[in-house]
């Protein structure tokens, strides 16, 4: 899950990790309150949106009074921000976090992850801060340094120090910067963060340690025991379907192609999109219904792909474990009768309960095609969506 | 004829007195898996379709001589299920358990440095033998004894490979189910040697998926060290970054883990990849053909 940076820099804030002083708007009126309580010469106004790349596209503003801080406010709020990173239909700003500004001296990078190989906490620093950390590792990868932290342990000083000399950090606020990265790290321990970036770390002119930007992801699977974070999501920046699917436990991603699919298990429905690929077409969704979906969850599931007006057509692929094809095809007949199924549905069952499945759904009397194998599917939904658009 | 479990395997459930836990035990007893005891604190001395429950792994150990466990604990209990049948020695643990916090497991596998116990999962279907133990969540019946060898990230897709094997008469010595977690056990170097060293596996099926940089390891591993031919699949090819695709482990991050770079890094090192999800069956079979090794695996 994401956060916007206002909320990771609040977090910091309350573990004692330095940021600029600031609080978010949601109304131009609101930016204005906020610089006025500032004070000051200088202030920053900042689009929030979950995603980076905000400067570059005009989501980063400086402003040098509260009347000129609630003018580029009143721009930013309900425009559509184009980032890199948001595809290029943009994601609509809704909030802005309005800052004093900062005399930057010198820029850092921070970051802390979760490495696979050693699979123990990694913080990573580097000189090159306010540029993409992957555009410094394809082009100077030895301006990034790392270390690997004992779980036990903790990160420790020395191996702060050792970060903190090795990017240069000047000797008299090394120490500065210890307590920043040791803060870091306890609140991504605490709150099960995935990722935590702090791209720039900046040094001031007036010799203070101070976190531009804050960027958190955290661990879906460990939300349960944070409560608080859950509070921090926002509805607004996730694809509706996607928080629709959420509710009932379904791992549904949105795509840009026309075949919605749907099928049991993560690696069987990314092998199904690829395989859509592979025969020429395109998947409009990737989704699991987990091992042991109710016939609730399915039909809710075809419910939601179906809620797609891209979708032109439907490939379900289910190899049955604990999944059984029965209530597979239960769930499906059950939401073709709510809401009817007015697109092609390729239907592929396999594994427990398949003759089961099967007769289920030749009883139904709904018009689906069933498939022998997933290539088989796979081929007839391709062109059966070919032949309605042809059709058209 | 195997790697890991066999018939000497003697297993333990943990959760056993769970939905998923007596499902999965009733179907594994079905299969012929030897399960010796169940744990779930609280319930010792009730028994789960005729096997007996305990309290704490230790305890069940010493009545039963369990020498593997499979943990069907909820997500939030998990690691410590781990840790509980790590300290009592098991030689196998093989946890199913889908949602386990990363920084979780990041303890877990701390701790586990230097015991003897080797650790499945999380997140996975389990690890099967066929004919003989099936430890874990997959349906036993698609399978084969055989000597093709299969290790993969996946579940669902596991049982679409061993279902192409299966019906062109191709059996497996044993397949594994590694989870698609991003801190896991067992990862695809620690099975490829095993089926490197198992004089009844002829030639392995590898299973990835985008994220990480597993696949690209395994690639020189066998490059450096595997006699035995391997084939490949991965799944994730159109899936977009910064996503994460169902599995925690299953995501493009900083532009790295995309299944091209792992399809490319795999046939650098000599390693066929079907280019479908339905190819997987076929690939291997041209491959075997190639070598004049299928008649060997086939039965």
């Amino acid at each position: 899950m994401n956060i916007h940076e206002y909320q990771g820099k609040a977090l910091l804030r309350s573990y004692g990790v330095p940021v600029p002083r600031g609080d978010v708007a949601f109304t131009p009126e609101e930016a204005e309150t906020v610089a006025r309580s500032l004070g000051g010469d200088l202030y920053v106004v900042k689009a929030q949106i979950h995603a980076g790349g905000r400067g570059k596209a005009g989501g980063v503003k400086l402003a040098k009074s509260p009347e000129e801080v609630r003018a580029l406010a009143s721009q930013m709020i309900g425009q559509t921000l184009v980032t890199h990173q948001t595809g290029p239909s943009g994601k609509i700003v809704r909030r802005v976090l309005i800052e004093e500004g900062t005399a930057i001296a010198k820029e850092f990078y921070i970051g802390l992850v979760v490495d696979r190989v050693s699979g123990r906490v990694v913080m990573m620093a580097s000189s090159e801060g306010g540029v993409e950390i992957e555009e410094v590792a394809k082009t100077s990868p030895e301006k990034i340094v790392k270390v690997t932290i004992d779980p036990v342990l903790g990160l420790m000083p020395y191996q702060a120090r050792q970060l903190a000399f090795a990017i240069g950090i000047p000797a008299h606020l090394v120490s500065q910067a210890v307590r920043f990265m040791l803060g870091l790290y306890q609140v991504f321990v605490e709150k099960d963060a995935s990722v935590a970036e702090i791209n720039p770390l900046v040094l001031t002119t007036d010799d203070r340690i101070v976190a531009l930007d804050a960027k958190f992801n955290f661990d879906h699977n460990a939300l349960f025991r944070h409560p608080d974070l859950m509070e921090l999501r926002d509805l607004d920046e996730e694809d509706p379907k996607e928080t629709e699917a959420s509710k009932y436990d379904l791992s549904y991603i949105a795509l840009d192609g026309n075949i919605g699919c749907m099928v049991n298990g993560a690696g069987l429905a990314m092998a199904t999109m690829d395989i859509i690929k592979f025969y020429g077409g395109e998947p409009a969704n990737f989704l699991d219904v987990g091992g042991g979906a109710s016939r609730e969850k399915v039909t809710a599931a075809f419910k939601i792909i179906l809620a797609d007006e891209k979708v032109e057509g439907i490939f379900v692929n289910i190899f049955g474990g604990i999944m059984r094809c029965d209530v597979i095809a239960e769930g499906i007949i059950a939401a073709a009768r709510d809401v009817g199924i007015d697109r092609p549905l390729v239907v592929r069952l396999e594994g427990t309960n398949v003759e089961l499945g099967k007769k289920l759904l030749d009883a139904s009397g709904l018009d689906i095609v069933s498939a022998d194998s997933m290539a088989d599917g796979a081929e007839k939904i391709v062109s059966l969506v070919r032949e309605r658009r042809g059709q058209k | 004829m195997s790697i890991l479990v066999g018939r000497h395997t003697r297993v333990l459930v943990q959760g056993i007195t769970g939905d998923a836990g007596r499902f999965h035990t009733e179907q594994m007893l079905e299969y012929g898996t030897n399960i010796v005891a169940g744990v779930t604190p609280g319930k010792g001395g009730t028994t789960v379709a005729g096997v007996p429950v305990f309290n704490t792994v230790s305890e069940a150990v010493d009545a039963t001589g369990a020498n593997a466990s499979v943990i069907y604990v909820p997500p939030a209990f998990a690691a410590d299920a781990v840790m509980e049948a790590v300290d009592a020695g098991l030689e196998l643990v093989v946890t199913i358990t889908e949602g386990i916090p990363v920084l979780d497991m990041v303890k877990v596998k701390r701790a586990m440095e230097g015991t003897k116990t080797r650790l499945i999962g999380p997140n996975c279907p389990g690890v099967i033998t066929p004919g003989e133990s099936k430890i874990g969540i997959m349906p036993g019946y698609i399978h084969k004894p055989g000597k093709v060898g299969i290790v993969s990230r996946s579940g669902t897709l596991t049982y679409e490979a061993v279902h192409q094997l299966t019906t062109r008469g191709i059996g497996q010595s044993t397949a594994v189910g590694i989870g698609g977690d991003p801190v896991k056990g067992m990862e695809f170097i620690d099975v490829l040697e095993l089926f490197e060293a198992d004089p009844d596996t002829e030639a392995v099926v590898l299973i990835g998926e985008i994220g990480g940089t597993a696949e690209e390891a395994a690639a020189a591993w066998i490059e450096a060290h595997m006699t035995k031919p391997v084939v490949a699949f991965i799944g994730g090819q159109t899936a977009p970054p910064g996503k994460r695709m169902g599995h925690a482990g299953a995501i493009i991050s900083g532009g790295q883990g995309t299944a091209k770079e792992k399809m490319a890094r795999l046939e650098a090192a000599g390693i066929p990849v079907a280019k479908s999800p339905a190819e997987i069956g076929e690939t291997l079979v041209k491959t075997l053909r190639e070598k004049g090794l299928l008649e060997r695996v086939l039965s």
